[in-house]
Order: structure tokens, then C-alpha cells, then sequence
């Protein structure tokens, strides 16, 4: 550290050389920043989800409903505690190409499965009365600009009404916030008595059952005991954590993750080059330099320090600036376009695999020059200068 | 004329000076390769999606769904409906019998392979007259399904992403048990990545009593669409959406596609500004290192201006190498690289090769170009600029 002033001088002493080495380190860390916030958001937000929570869903495929009368059958399974079910609406609301989700649930049973979502106890109270009542998220909320006591039209692109139509209007009753600033808030609830009542088939079926097991029962039996149950019937059942399910949605888009790691590695390779080069024309110009250095008596381990430290400064300048940035940017992108690619975030662990990657790639660049300098002998050095 | 000769000495001096500032010229290379890499390698999967989707719209037949429903899987017709459609004005007849097919589509969970992830894989009932509406689809291998067989057909897209479905195999969906008896091509097109089978019984599997979901038919020539749209508006026992096949793939690739561009294209910008800085800092040394000869030039009687364009020149050569470089990496990596992922508009997978098209690598070169271009530029300025008096002292 005491020579922190030394080496922060001989960083700058070109100055367009540095500063546009940093700036070339701030961009990839800039990108890597943005680039692991979309990744996350590509997991589908499985690390939200919560251990205790099973999903049932049809066992050929999440499309297949599910028949209503499973609900007490399941139930009574040892090691349930409490069970809901959702069905997937597939709705929009003016421009089909904007998509979130809608989902027809029982509003009491629901909410107590899913305690993160938070909402005042009399908006609560007023979807629960109003058969045509509903509750979205603040996401949502923000991204069309609707207010509690709006009338809400929503058109369904699966499920006609009875009397041929397509358009299910709704009160908005309540606007619902996560604990957990990660949790997706671009989601609209609303009555499943309503709209089992009133659409023109699928009655008394549901998309999916959601259950939470009792305290110290172990899931994953009593997923088995679940699937066992309806095993050989016309629906077979497949009961996995939420977690897992999320995690197997998330894999469905496949390669994009394996893409989102090459174009990391490629900008990574780049960054190398540019300072490692930059490192390497900074320690040629200074031969004689630090030959006096070694003259002046310091060892060749501190000549090997204060060449190596010099590289990592670089880089961690650059790299704090890139993510520093990163993380604003994903912050504003979290408040305006929640709703558009919801679940992007910036996690503790990106920006941990962010500062090993500032103080790895500062030794790689930096080694080979420094270890040169390190080997310099003196009079050498001195004779070429 | 003169001030011509002068350019071309002195960026000939520049160029063949050039292997001696190798470490700092393969940096600027490495740097511009890698940002065409990375715009091409991006956007050459937005591309082969597009290509996969649209390979498989054609003109002159119509999807017919249900009025509302965004993708087939929403939509919902009763048989009358589907007859309905066979005998409305404006689609083809082989002497009296409609070309069309009424079709179910559904999806079922199948693993992905070398993966344990499940994927939803559309899985399609037609009737016989699919391959009349759909004039590209072949069988390659084995043979059609029988109808009212447990058969299906596999697209050849499908085989290759999804596990357990060659030719001869059997494969479990929840009860029913389907051998798998062939497998189809569609030039490349998003069928591909589908299994067929006999429509009727997969209403039966999946109990969808005597429902559609699309019917497709062709159209009889010009006008066509619009008297078979008239006709069907005007029927109060059908409240149908009609289009063409490629009006409706286009609108189901519109959703990925554009969410591909919306990260590629920021990505490549904000790694070409980095080239840029990349390209400068190279520049810039190059400058340095040949301080003294721009120098004794400048003594000689070469006018700056000479001199400036023989470093942008440089540096855009550089450049222009890098871009090279990056896009037939790019293109020998990536082009046909197979993938399947979910587009979200229909709920299934779709699986598509990358598209290293000629129209992306010479976006990708411009790219490079202005790269060079800007890099070379304030170094160029300063190189022109330097006072030669001082420039030879300095020596």
C-alpha cells in the first residue's frame, strides 16, 4: 500500500494510453453487467420461487387441464397443508402484442399461498367480494396506467364468454407490491368463479394446482405420493417444486444462455488484449526506469508487485466504473420496463463473478510484463536505456 | 496530382512499417474481429428464426382461425364451422373436393437432446389434404402414417433437437403409446420442427370430441382471399380471422425477432464503441512509435494532410482486416448452427439453424469500417499536427 502514490503516478503517465484502456475495460464490464441482468431474467425467476411450493400440472403437457375434482384428492394427501389452483387465461389488454399473464384463482386461497405478495388488507377485502373484481401488480399497473376503480377490458384470444364474446371486463380492485424487489409484479388475478361460470367450455377444469407441504414433510415424497395417486388415470399428474418448474420453463429457451457465454468470452478475450498490450508497451518504454528502481534496492518481488498492482488498478477502475453504470442501468430498467422483460436484476453473485474477473484479468494481463521486469537485470537494463 | 503521389508514398511507407507495430496492429485487428463476431453471430439468429418462419409462409394459402385467437393453439372450431370453410367461394378445388386440411395443434413434453429439460414440441393433426396446402412437404424417410393409427411423422428439425424420435421408435405421451413411422421436410420451414400425425386421432387422444383448431386451404388465385374473407365475415354461424400462411407466420416470428434485434443491435453498438477505444489506443502508439519518421517526412516536404490520411488509412485497413476476420469466424461458427427455443407467440419450440447471411457481413464490415475510421481519426489529427521542430529534437 505504501506505494500506492508511486504506482497510481506511473499508471498515468500516458494518459490517453490509460484512460483509454479503462474505457475499454469499462465497456466489457459495462456489457457483462447488462448482459448476466438478461441471463437472470431468462431463469425465470427461479431463485424467487419458494422451496415449499409444489406445482401440479398434466403430465403430456402443461396445456392439458386438469380436473377440478382432483383439488380434494389432493388435499388429502399426507404432507399437504394447503392447495389453490390457477389456469392460464392468455389474454390482452388493447394490443395482443403486448403479453402478461392473467389467471382466474380463488382470491383468498391464493393469496395465502402466496404470502410475498403484499397488498393493504381492504383491497383485499374488495376483490374477494366483487365477482368481477381483480387485483394486478405494480408493474402492470405502472405499465398501462390504471388505477383501482378502473374498468378493465380484457380480450381473450383462448377463452370465448358463453354468449359468444371475447371481451371479459373486470374492476380493478386492489394493486399488489412483492417483498422481494426481484418478484414479478406484471401479473393480473381475477375471480376463477367468474370465469368458470362464464366461459363457453373447459368448465370445472383448472390449469394447474398449487400446494404448499406441511412444515418438516419432505416435497419431493409427497410430490410422488401425488403422482402416484392419479397414476393410470386419464390424467396423469406431474408435481414438481415451484423451483424446478420455473427452472425447466426457463430451459425451454434453450441455447441462450450457452450464446450469452460466448459473447461474454468473446468481449472478455478482447479486454485481455487491449490491456495487456497497453501493460506491456507501459513496462518497455520504462526499462531503465525501473532498473534504477532495482538499483535504488528494491527486490525483484516489489518490482514484480508494483508492475503487477499497476494492471490490476487499471482494471479495477474500469471495472468499477462498468458496473457501477451496469447497475443504474439495470435499476432503471427494473422501475420502466419491468413489464416488458420481467425478472431482469443484477445479481449479488453476478457482481462477485464481476470482481474476480477485474482482479483475474488484471494478473493475466499483467504477469508476463511484470514478470520481465522482474527478471530485468540491472545492468541490462541500464546498457539499453 | 502531386498531393496524390504524396498520399500514396506515404501510406505505402505506413503500411510496410506495419509489421513492426504488430503487437499493437493485432490488437485493433482482434478488437473490430470480435465486434463483427458478436453483431453477426446475434443477428444471424434473428435472422435464421425469420428465415425458418417465413420458409414456411406461402401466398396462396389461408389460415383460417378462430376471430380473437392469437396463435392456433388458442383457437377453437366445431366440424360444421370447418365445412363451413370447405364450401365457401374463393378457395381451390380438385375437381369437387375442397384442398384443405382441418387441423388440431397441441403440444407435448419431450426432452431435449443431450438435455434433461423438457420442451413443449407441437404436435399436429391434419387430415390428408396437408400436403396439398402445404406443397413443400416431402417424406424423406420412412412412410406416411396409416389414418386411425397410433403413427405419427416427425419433422426433420425435430428429430434432430428432440430425444426419441427416430424412425421406428415408439414414444409414451401419458397413456397412449405412438409409433414413429417417418420423417418429413418443408424446405427448411418451421414444420419441421412439428410431429404429425392423423387429426382424427388425435381428437380422439386428447378428447377434443369432434373440434379444429385452424383450417388451412388454398386459395384460388387472385382475389381469392378477399371473396373467401367476404364470405366467411358474412356467415353468422362462423366468426373466423382469415390471412394468408405468411401474413400469419410473420406475426407469430414478430415477437422474438424483434426482442432479438432489441439486444443485438444495443450490444453491438456498446462493443463498438469499445473497439473504438481499443482501435485509438493502438492509434495512438502507432503515432508515437513513428514520431520520428513522420517527423523527417514533415522535413522532407510532406504536407500534413498526407500524413493524416495515411494513418486513417491505417487504421481503417486494420479494421477492415478484423471484419474480415470476425465474419468468416462468424460464418463458419455459426451459419447453419441448429438450435430450438421457445417463441412465446405460439407456446412451443421452434427450432432453427443461425443465418450468416451476405446482407449481415457487409453490415458487419461497415460496422468495422466506421470503427477504423473513427479510431484513426483524432490520432491522424494529432499526427498531422505535430510540430516537426519539435518532433526531430525529441529524437
Amino acid at each position: 500500500m505504501k506505494y500506492f502514490g508511486f504506482i497510481w503516478r506511473s499508471a498515468w503517465r500516458k494518459k490517453i494510453r490509460t484512460s483509454l484502456t479503462i474505457l475499454s475495460v469499462f465497456v466489457a464490464f459495462l456489457l457483462f453487467a447488462l448482459l448476466s441482468a438478461i441471463g437472470y431474467a431468462f431463469k425465470g425467476g427461479a431463485d424467487v420461487t419458494d422451496a415449499e411450493r409444489l406445482i401440479v400440472i398434466d403430465k403430456v403437457s402443461l396445456i392439458n387441464p386438469l380436473p377440478m375434482a382432483y383439488k380434494n384428492r389432493i388435499a388429502a394427501i399426507d404432507g399437504v397443508e394447503s392447495v389453490t389452483h390457477s389456469t392460464w387465461f392468455g389474454g390482452y389488454y388493447q394490443d395482443p402484442r403486448i403479453q402478461f399473464a392473467q389467471f382466474p384463482v380463488d382470491p383468498y386461497e391464493y393469496l395465502a399461498l402466496y404470502p410475498e405478495f403484499t397488498m393493504p388488507p381492504e383491497q383485499i377485502e374488495a376483490f374477494a367480494a366483487n365477482r368481477t373484481g381483480a387485483i394486478v401488480g405494480e408493474d402492470l399497473a405502472k405499465q398501462f396506467d390504471w388505477k383501482v376503480g378502473d374498468r378493465i377490458p380484457i380480450n381473450a384470444t383462448i377463452w370465448t364468454k358463453s354468449d359468444g364474446g371475447l371481451s371479459w371486463e373486470f374492476d380493478l380492485e386492489g394493486i399488489y407490491t412483492t417483498s422481494d424487489p426481484r418478484g414479478n409484479t406484471s401479473t393480473m388475478l381475477f375471480h376463477y368463479e367468474y370465469f368458470d361460470e362464464s366461459r363457453a367450455f373447459g368448465q370445472g377444469t383448472v390449469g394447474w394446482y398449487i400446494l404448499r407441504v406441511d412444515d418438516g414433510a419432505d416435497p419431493v415424497a409427497v410430490a410422488n405420493a401425488i403422482d402416484a395417486q392419479f397414476a393410470n388415470s386419464p390424467n396423469e399428474t406431474e408435481t414438481s417444486t415451484e423451483q424446478a418448474f420455473a427452472q425447466s420453463f426457463a430451459d425451454q429457451f434453450g441455447n441462450i444462455a450457452l450464446i450469452v457465454t460466448l459473447i461474454l468470452g468473446a468481449v472478455f478475450f478482447t479486454l485481455l488484449l487491449v490491456s495487456g498490450n497497453t501493460m506491456s508497451q507501459s513496462v518497455r518504454e520504462r526499462i531503465s526506469e525501473l532498473a534504477v528502481l532495482k538499483t535504488l534496492g528494491f527486490t525483484d518481488l516489489s518490482v514484480l508487485g508494483i508492475v503487477l498492482s499497476e494492471s490490476i488498478l487499471i482494471m479495477a477502475i474500469g471495472g468499477l466504473l462498468g458496473m457501477g453504470i451496469g447497475w443504474l442501468l439495470v435499476q432503471g430498467m427494473m422501475e420502466e420496463m419491468g413489464a416488458f422483460l420481467p425478472g431482469i436484476f443484477l445479481s449479488p453473485a453476478a457482481i462477485a463473478t464481476g470482481f474476480a474477473i477485474m482482479i483475474g484479468a488484471g494478473i493475466v494481463s499483467g504477469i508476463f510484463p511484470a514478470l520481465n521486469a522482474m527478471r530485468l537485470t540491472i545492468i541490462d537494463a541500464l546498457a539499453r536505456g | 496530382m502531386r498531393l496524390i503521389q504524396q498520399i500514396i508514398a506515404v501510406t505505402a511507407l505506413n503500411l510496410r512499417n506495419l509489421p513492426q507495430r504488430m503487437a499493437s496492429s493485432v490488437v485493433a485487428i482482434v478488437g473490430v474481429a470480435a465486434v463483427v463476431l458478436v453483431f453477426s453471430a446475434v443477428l444471424s439468429m434473428a435472422n435464421g428464426f425469420e428465415k425458418t418462419m417465413l420458409a414456411t409462409g406461402s401466398d396462396d394459402t389461408a389460415v383460417i382461425l378462430r376471430s380473437g385467437s392469437t396463435t392456433e393453439m388458442n383457437s377453437g372450431f366445431d366440424y360444421e364451422q370447418t365445412l363451413i370453410v370447405a364450401n365457401a367461394p374463393g378457395v381451390l378445388k380438385d375437381g369437387d373436393e375442397t384442398i384443405m386440411s382441418s387441423e388440431l395443434y397441441v403440444i407435448v413434453d419431450l426432452k431435449k437432446k443431450g438435455s434433461d429439460s423438457e420442451a413443449n414440441v407441437p404436435l399436429r393433426g391434419i387430415q390428408a389434404g396437408a400436403f396439398d396446402v402445404r406443397r413443400d412437404v416431402r417424406i424423406a424417410e420412412g412412410r406416411m402414417f396409416e389414418p386411425g393409427k397410433n403413427e405419427l411423422i416427425v419433422g426433420r428439425a425435430a428429430r434432430q433437437q428432440f430425444a426419441g424420435l427416430d424412425v421406428d421408435s415408439t414414444i409414451r405421451f401419458g397413456q397412449s403409446v405412438w409409433s414413429v413411422v417417418g420423417m418429413f421436410e418443408a424446405g427448411g420451414g418451421v414444420s419441421e420442427s412439428e410431429l404429425w400425425t392423423d387429426v382424427r386421432v388425435l381428437q380422439g387422444a386428447y378428447r377434443r370430441g369432434n373440434s379444429f383448431q385452424s383450417v388451412r386451404v388454398k386459395l384460388e388465385g387472385e382475389g381469392g382471399l378477399e371473396s373467401l374473407t367476404a364470405a366467411l365475415d358474412a356467415d353468422p354461424r362462423i366468426d373466423p380471422d382469415v390471412m394468408t400462411e405468411r401474413e400469419y407466420y410473420s406475426s407469430q416470428a414478430a415477437g422474438l425477432s424483434q426482442f432479438i434485434r432489441l439486444i443485438g443491435y444495443p450490444l453491438t453498438i456498446l462493443m463498438s464503441i469499445g473497439a473504438v477505444f481499443g482501435a485509438l489506443n493502438s492509434m495512438y502508439s502507432s503515432i508515437s512509435v513513428r514520431g520520428k519518421e513522420i517527423a523527417t517526412l514533415r522535413a522532407l516536404g510532406f504536407g500534413p494532410f498526407s500524413v493524416l490520411i495515411s494513418t486513417i488509412v491505417e487504421s481503417t485497413l486494420l479494421a477492415l482486416i478484423g471484419g474480415l476476420i470476425g465474419g468468416a469466424i462468424a460464418f463458419l461458427v455459426f451459419n447453419g448452427f441448429q438450435v430450438s427455443t421457445l417463441n412465446g407467440a405460439s407456446f412451443s419450440q421452434v427450432v432453427f439453424d443461425f443465418a450468416v447471411t451476405g446482407d449481415l457481413l457487409r453490415q458487419g464490415l461497415v460496422a468495422a469500417l466506421i470503427i477504423g475510421f473513427f479510431g484513426g481519426l483524432l490520432p491522424a489529427i494529432r499526427a498531422a499536427r505535430m510540430p516537426v521542430a519539435q518532433a526531430l529534437r525529441e529524437l
